[in-house]
């Protein structure tokens, strides 16, 4: 498959090749081809066009102008609804636009529409949603596949060339693991690079925006947009943005890569051990010095983080209580039975379930049991990180244990549902960055990821890494 | 077993989120087998380890002590499904 680059549609609307409306176009008519697929909650044609028209008005130099872009539903947007897959805030209209899709406009780059994700990005199949599952689109007719989640619209919607780039959030992998299981390039920037204003807050202490792409050059032009500072978000990051694409360079001579043996899971396919072992191979050929590195917390890593999250979110979450925007049940003869039904019958199952775990563990008589007690591991897990990144530049890892799996056929069990994280998760309670990158596939013919992490604040090393092992890989 | 029916109700009550039989049911059953799984935290030794809240390295930057001053109650209520004179509307509290 041969799909235009971000970089490449760049140049050619540069040189005038093509046309702003002309490519956009193209991507509406691929939009509406790919209907069934479900990866939109918001799409109108017109609103694209209308943005076409203001571009074609606008003669100023923009650096994104005229690039078609997807948004994950968990952004808040003045020109569209914003439902976060919820049906609590079905008929949400933000009158205030997120930092994040604020300076993508500002660059010039027009909306195609908000993706679909699991409710409140809890979930790691996008079949949570209020609306309904996106289906994969690499799969087989009659048999469709998970994107992935939570962001699994988002990653549909660039591996289905449904636009050149799209946002997404990744608390615990949601950015990640739908990347490895649509074969896209997904990247989570390190926690604090890109503000969380105007994002629906899931677990605000882990929650990070990121891009989607076709290819690493993409993503490091699409994350240099989204990155900086940003007052309304006390943990947003007062640091210097680099030029992360002037700035790649696939030599990594003389680098060294930690290899975690604690990602060595049993009953891990082997042919995901395969593209990790060929990832190293192809690394070592390239001059990185190998080495092994303990990261001997990593087992706790989900039970931390399904303490933590849930936690947050039952706090997060407790401003959908129908007095303010979103849904009002009409059964509402007192106070608390307007709240209780507003809430009842506005959330899904996963996310009652999360903030009920959440009400518990935070709850008298619990709270140091639970999330005290899962705080301090997650220390000792930010601290074999650090203790990790002393003898080693960058961390390889598989993105996922699986490739993408038959819609709906984890459902019924959350844990199962909740190990799809198990490689993504650790990294986010440390709040790194990590890219994962296709990398191989399985013997079915789907793709597998490999997942690159860094330091804080050095996602140009993760972009770096990324592509040398992209161009060694195409 | 940790939750009971006692407890779910509790927790129901206090997320505010009404449950009926069968979904207290479900919930007891899930809630049980994600609180007997996280368990293995327990073999993890954390004496005299500080829990961590924020990850993010860098230090909170301080902003300039200037006022200011926005009107937006139109905005802010434009979403609310009932409201009144200017303020959202719940049902009757007090009689």
């Amino acid at each position: 498959m041969s799909k235009s680059s971000l970089k490449q549609t760049l140049k050619d609307l540069d040189t005038k090749k093509i046309s702003i409306r002309e490519l956009n176009q193209d991507y509406l008519k691929r939009i509406k081809e790919n209907e069934n697929l479900n990866v939109f909650i918001h799409f109108s044609e017109e609103n694209v066009l209308k943005q076409i028209d203001n571009l074609e008005n606008d003669n100023s130099a923009k650096k994104l102008k005229g690039i078609p872009i997807a948004i994950k539903d968990l952004f808040c947007t003045k020109s569209m609804p914003t439902t976060a897959a919820s049906k609590i805030l079905e008929n949400f209209n933000p009158t205030y636009e997120s930092f994040v899709t604020q300076k993508l406009l500002d660059e010039g780059s027009i909306f195609v529409g908000k993706t679909n994700l699991d409710e409140f990005a809890m979930g790691s199949a996008t079949n949570t949603s209020f609306f309904g599952n996106t289906i994969n689109p690499l799969s087989k007719e009659n048999e469709p596949l998970a994107p992935g989640g939570s962001s699994g619209g988002s990653a549909a919607a660039v591996a289905a060339d449904l636009c050149l780039g799209a946002t997404g959030t990744d608390t615990g992998g949601s950015i990640r693991q739908p990347a490895s299981f649509c074969g896209v390039v997904g990247i989570k920037p390190t926690y604090g690079l890109c503000s969380r204003w105007g994002i629906a807050a899931f677990a605000s202490s882990l929650d990070q925006a990121g891009i989607f792409s076709h290819n690493v050059e993409d993503a490091s032009i699409l994350l240099q947009s989204i990155a900086g500072f940003d007052q309304r978000d006390s943990t947003s990051a007062k640091v210097d943005i680099p030029n992360y694409f002037e700035n790649l360079d696939d030599d990594l001579n003389g680098k060294t890569v930690g290899i975690p043996k604690e990602y060595s899971i049993d009953g891990t396919p082997m042919e995901i051990s395969q593209i990790w072992e060929d990832a190293i191979k192809v690394l070592e050929k390239k001059g990185v010095r190998i080495k092994n590195i303990s990261l001997p917390h990593t087992k706790y890593a989900l039970p931390t983080y399904y303490i933590i999250a849930p936690a947050e979110a039952s706090s997060n979450l407790a401003r959908y209580d129908g007095v303010k925007y979103g849904f009002r049940s009409d059964e509402i003869d007192s106070l608390d039975e307007m709240y209780e039904n507003t809430r009842a019958q506005g959330f899904g199952k996963e996310v009652k379930r999360r903030i009920l775990i959440g009400t518990y563990v935070l709850s008298a008589g619990y709270y140091d049991a639970y999330y005290l007690k899962a705080q301090k591991v997650r220390k000792l897990i930010a601290d074999d990180f650090n203790k990790a990144f002393k003898e080693c530049d960058f961390i390889v890892t598989p993105t996922a244990p699986s490739a993408a799996f038959p819609l709906n056929e984890k459902q019924n069990d959350p844990i199962k549902m909740y190990l799809n994280d198990v490689f993504t998760v650790p990294a986010s309670l440390a709040g790194l960055p990590g890219i994962s990158i296709p990398f191989g596939k399985d013997k079915n013919n789907l793709p597998l990821g490999i997942q690159i992490l860094g330091k804080h604040f050095d996602e140009q090393q993760v972009f770096n890494t990324a592509v040398s092992l992209e161009r060694s890989y195409e | 077993m940790k939750i009971d029916k006692n407890t779910i109700n509790k927790i129901a009550r206090l997320s505010r989120i009404k449950l009926d039989d069968k979904e207290s049911e479900d919930y007891i059953k899930d809630l049980n087998s994600i609180l007997d799984w996280v368990e293995q935290l327990n073999e993890v030794n954390t004496e005299n380890v500080e829990p961590l809240s924020n990850i993010s390295s860098s230090i909170l930057p301080k902003r300039e002590d200037v006022s200011n001053d926005t009107n937006s109650s139109e905005e802010i209520l434009e979403n609310a499904p009932d409201k009144l004179e200017g303020f959202f509307a719940v049902p009757k509290v007090v009689e």
